[in-house]
C-alpha cells in the first residue's frame, strides 16, 4: 500500500521549472531513495511534500488524506517529519531541549496551562523530557543531553536532528541528503540507525549524493533530471539504466538530448 | 526542567521589603512613590523581554499599548455619563454597577463607568488592537512587526494629541481610586503609598513567576525555536504563526494593564506616554537587562527607570535612554550582564582558594 502518493508535481520559480511533471509513490516500511545531478529538483519537491512550498499543480497525498497546500506545523502533525540539508538546530536551546521541540505538538498546555503551571503540566514536562532523552539514546547521544547545541559538531548536529525529528513521531521521515559532510565512520553509523528507523516502522525518503549510501540503503531509487523523473526501480536497475547513465556520466550529450525532447514535449 | 524554584522569588519579596523598610528608617519613604511607578514600567519591559528576547520580534508600540490601557481607563472612569441618566441601557449598566455614580474633585455629581469595568474594556479593546496589528504582521517574517508597530504608536500618539476626549496635550487626570479588595486601592494618596508600592510588588513578582513558567515550558522552547530557525520549528510542528501572535497579544496586554495600574495610581496619563521615544526606552531596558534574561530585564529596568523618575538624568532623560541603546548594541549585544557575570566568575574563581596553588596566586 502506497503511504505517500506524488501526483504530476509542478513548481516554479520565475523562468525556471524546478520540478515538473513529478509523479512517484512510497510503500509504506521502505526505504525510498531520491537520486539526481545538482540542480535536479530534489530538495525542491522536498519543500513541496513537507509544505515549506506550495505546488502550482499536482498533488500530495499521504495516508490517502491530500496534504497538498497545508502549512509545515499540518503536515508534520499528520505524520510526516523532515531534517534538512544544513542541520538548523536552535542553538539557543540546549540538546535535549531541540529535540524536546518535536513533542510540542503533542504538549496539552498552551500559554494558560504553561503559565499558571496547570495540574499535569509538570508530569507532561517529565513526560516530554523522558521522551526526548529515549531519543538522544536512541540516537547515540544521550551523554549530550544538557550540551548547547551549538557546541556540538557537524556530524552530532545531523543526528540530533533525526532525532528531533523521530520525536514527532512520524509515520514517515523525509532526510535531505543526511550523509553529507560525515566522515566514512558516521557514513556507516548514519547508515545503520537509518536501517533501524525503517526496521520501526516509519517510512524513509532520502535524498542522497553519497552513491555508496544510498544504492546500500534505499530499497528503490527514483532518479530526478531537470526536475523531472527519468528513472524508477531498484538500485540494480536503475544503476544499469542507459538514461541514469547517461545523466551521470554522459553528461553533455544526455543532458542535450535530453532537454531537446523536453522542449518538442512543451512545443507538442 | 531545572526549575529555579520559590528562592528567588522569595529573596526578591524580601528585597522589595527592606527596601521600604530602610526608606522609612532614612525618613526617604516618598522615594516610594517613584519606585510604585518604576515597577509598573518595568512590567511592560518583562512582557517585551518575552516577545523580543525569546520569540525575537521586535515590538516599537509597546508605549502604544501602555497608553491604550491608561487611556481606556482614564477615558472612562472621568468621563461623565450623567446625560445618559434615565434611558434604559445606563440604568442597566447602573444596576449591574458597570456605571457607578461618584463626586468629582468640586463635589460635582458625575456618572462615570467604575474602575473594573473600564480595566475590563481596557484589556478588550487592546486586544483587539493587538490582533488587528499582529495578525498581518505576523505571518510574514523579518521585520514587519516592528514598522507595523512603530506606525501604530505614532497613530496612537496624534490621536491622543488631537482628541478633545483624551484630553489632547494635556492628557487626562482626576482618575478616581481603583478598589480592587476591600482595604486595599490603587491611589496615590500618601495614606496608601505603602500599600501601592507592595501592590506593585506583587503585581512584578506575579509576572516573574507566569513569565518564568512560560519561558521554560513547552511554548518556551517553541518561541526560542521561532527565534532561531522560524521554517524549522515550523517543520517540526509548532504553528509558528499563531504562536507569535500569542506572545504579542500577551506582551500588549501585560502593557495595557501596567498602563491602567500606573494611571490609577498617578490619577492621571499624558500623550507622552505614547511617544515613540518611550517605546524606544523600553527596548532600550529590554536590551540592558540582556533580553533574553526575564530576571536582568527587570531588575535592570526598575533600576533605571526609578533613576529616570527621580530626575537623575535631568534633562538628558530620553537621550541617556538612547545612548543606552546604542552602546548596548554596538558593544554588547546580548545584554552587559553576560560579560560582566563572566568577568566576576573570573574574578571568583582566582580568588577561590586552591590550597597547593595558593602561593603562586597571591593577592591578585
Amino acid at each position: 500500500m502506497a503511504l505517500l502518493e506524488i501526483e504530476n508535481l509542478r513548481r516554479s520559480f520565475g523562468g525556471l521549472v524546478a520540478v515538473d511533471r513529478v509523479s512517484f509513490r512510497v510503500k509504506e516500511g521502505q526505504i525510498k531513495g531520491l537520486i539526481g545531478p545538482n540542480g535536479a529538483g530534489k530538495t525542491t519537491l522536498f519543500n513541496l511534500i513537507s509544505g515549506l512550498l506550495r505546488p502550482e499543480t499536482g498533488r500530495v497525498i499521504f495516508q490517502g488524506r491530500s496534504i497538498t497546500g497545508l502549512k509545515p506545523y499540518q503536515i508534520a502533525r499528520a505524520g510526516v517529519s523532515r531534517t534538512f540539508q544544513n542541520p538548523s538546530l536552535f542553538l539557543r536551546l540546549n540538546v535535549i531541549e531541540n529535540v524536546m521541540v518535536g513533542r510540542h505538538s503533542r504538549s496539552r498546555y498552551g500559554f494558560w496551562g504553561c503559565g499558571l503551571r496547570w495540574p499535569g503540566q509538570a508530569r507532561e514536562e517529565r513526560q516530554f523530557r523522558e521522551a526526548a532523552l529515549a531519543q538522544l539514546e536512541y540516537v547515540g547521544l544521550a551523554e549530550f543531553a544538557e550540551t548547547p547545541a551549538g557546541a556540538l559538531g557537524f556530524g552530532r548536529r545531523r543526528m540530533v536532528e533525526l532525532a528531533r525529528a523521530l520525536a514527532t513521531e512520524p509515520a514517515m521521515l523525509l532526510l535531505d541528503e543526511p550523509a553529507s559532510g560525515l566522515n566514512t565512520a558516521e557514513k556507516e553509523d548514519l547508515a545503520a540507525l537509518i536501517r533501524r528507523i525503517r526496521d520501526r516502522g516509519i517510512t524513509v525518503l532520502l535524498v542522497e549524493h553519497d552513491m555508496g549510501v544510498v544504492m546500500s540503503l534505499s530499497d528503490e531509487i527514483l532518479v530526478l533530471h531537470d526536475g523531472t523523473p527519468i528513472a524508477e526501480g531498484s538500485p540494480a536497475e536503475v544503476q544499469n539504466d542507459p538514461k541514469v547513465i547517461g545523466v551521470y556520466l554522459g553528461g553533455e550529450f544526455a543532458g542535450t538530448a535530453h532537454r531537446s525532447a523536453a522542449q518538442s514535449r512543451e512545443q507538442g | 526542567m531545572r526549575t529555579r524554584g520559590v528562592w528567588p522569588i522569595a529573596g526578591l519579596a524580601a528585597a522589595m521589603a527592606a527596601t521600604q523598610g530602610i526608606l522609612r528608617l532614612t525618613g526617604t519613604e516618598y522615594c516610594l512613590t517613584q519606585l510604585t511607578m518604576a515597577l509598573y514600567y518595568a512590567a511592560v519591559v518583562m512582557g517585551l523581554c518575552l516577545l523580543m528576547g525569546y520569540a525575537g520580534q521586535v515590538s516599537m508600540g509597546h508605549g502604544a499599548f501602555f497608553a491604550a490601557g491608561g487611556y481606556t481607563s482614564a477615558v472612562l472612569t472621568t468621563h461623565n455619563f450623567s446625560a445618559w441618566q434615565g434611558t434604559l441601557v445606563s440604568s442597566w449598566l447602573e444596576k449591574s454597577r458597570v456605571l457607578v455614580a461618584r463626586q468629582d474633585a468640586y463635589s460635582n455629581a458625575m456618572l462615570t463607568v467604575s474602575p473594573w469595568a473600564a480595566f475590563g474594556a481596557a484589556m478588550v479593546l487592546t486586544f483587539l488592537l493587538a490582533v488587528l496589528i499582529g495578525y498581518p504582521a505576523l505571518r510574514l517574517r523579518g521585520h514587519y512587526l516592528a514598522m507595523a508597530t512603530l506606525g501604530f504608536g505614532l497613530i496612537i500618539s496624534k490621536l491622543l494629541l488631537g482628541s478633545a476626549l483624551t484630553g489632547a496635550a494635556d492628557g487626562l487626570n482626576g482618575v478616581p481610586e481603583w478598589q480592587l479588595l476591600p482595604g486595599l486601592a490603587v491611589t496615590g494618596k500618601t495614606a496608601a503609598r505603602v500599600s501601592n508600592y507592595y501592590l506593585a510588588c506583587s503585581f512584578v513578582l506575579f509576572l516573574l513567576v507566569v513569565l518564568g513558567n512560560l519561558i521554560r515550558s513547552t511554548v518556551g522552547r517553541a518561541l526560542q525555536a521561532i527565534h532561531d530557525r522560524e521554517t524549522a520549528a515550523n517543520a517540526m510542528g509548532i504553528d509558528t504563526a499563531a504562536c507569535k501572535l500569542r506572545v504579542f497579544v500577551l506582551s500588549a496586554l501585560i502593557a495595557a494593564a501596567a498602563g491602567v495600574l500606573c494611571t490609577h495610581y498617578t490619577g492621571g496619563i499624558g500623550p507622552s506616554e505614547a511617544s515613540a521615544l518611550k517605546s524606544v526606552r523600553y527596548l532600550a531596558l529590554a536590551a540592558v537587562g540582556g533580553m533574553a534574561n526575564l530576571w536582568g530585564v527587570t531588575l535592570g529596568s526598575v533600576a533605571l527607570n526609578y533613576a529616570s523618575l527621580r530626575g537623575w538624568f535631568g534633562s538628558y532623560d530620553n537621550a541617556v535612554f538612547g545612548a543606552i541603546l546604542i552602546a548596548v548594541i554596538s558593544l554588547a549585544p546580548d545584554g552587559p550582564l553576560k560579560p560582566i557575570g563572566a568577568g566576576l566568575r573570573r574574578c571568583t574563581r582566582r580568588f577561590r582558594p586552591v590550597p597547593e596553588e595558593r602561593e603562586e596566586h597571591g593577592p591578585a
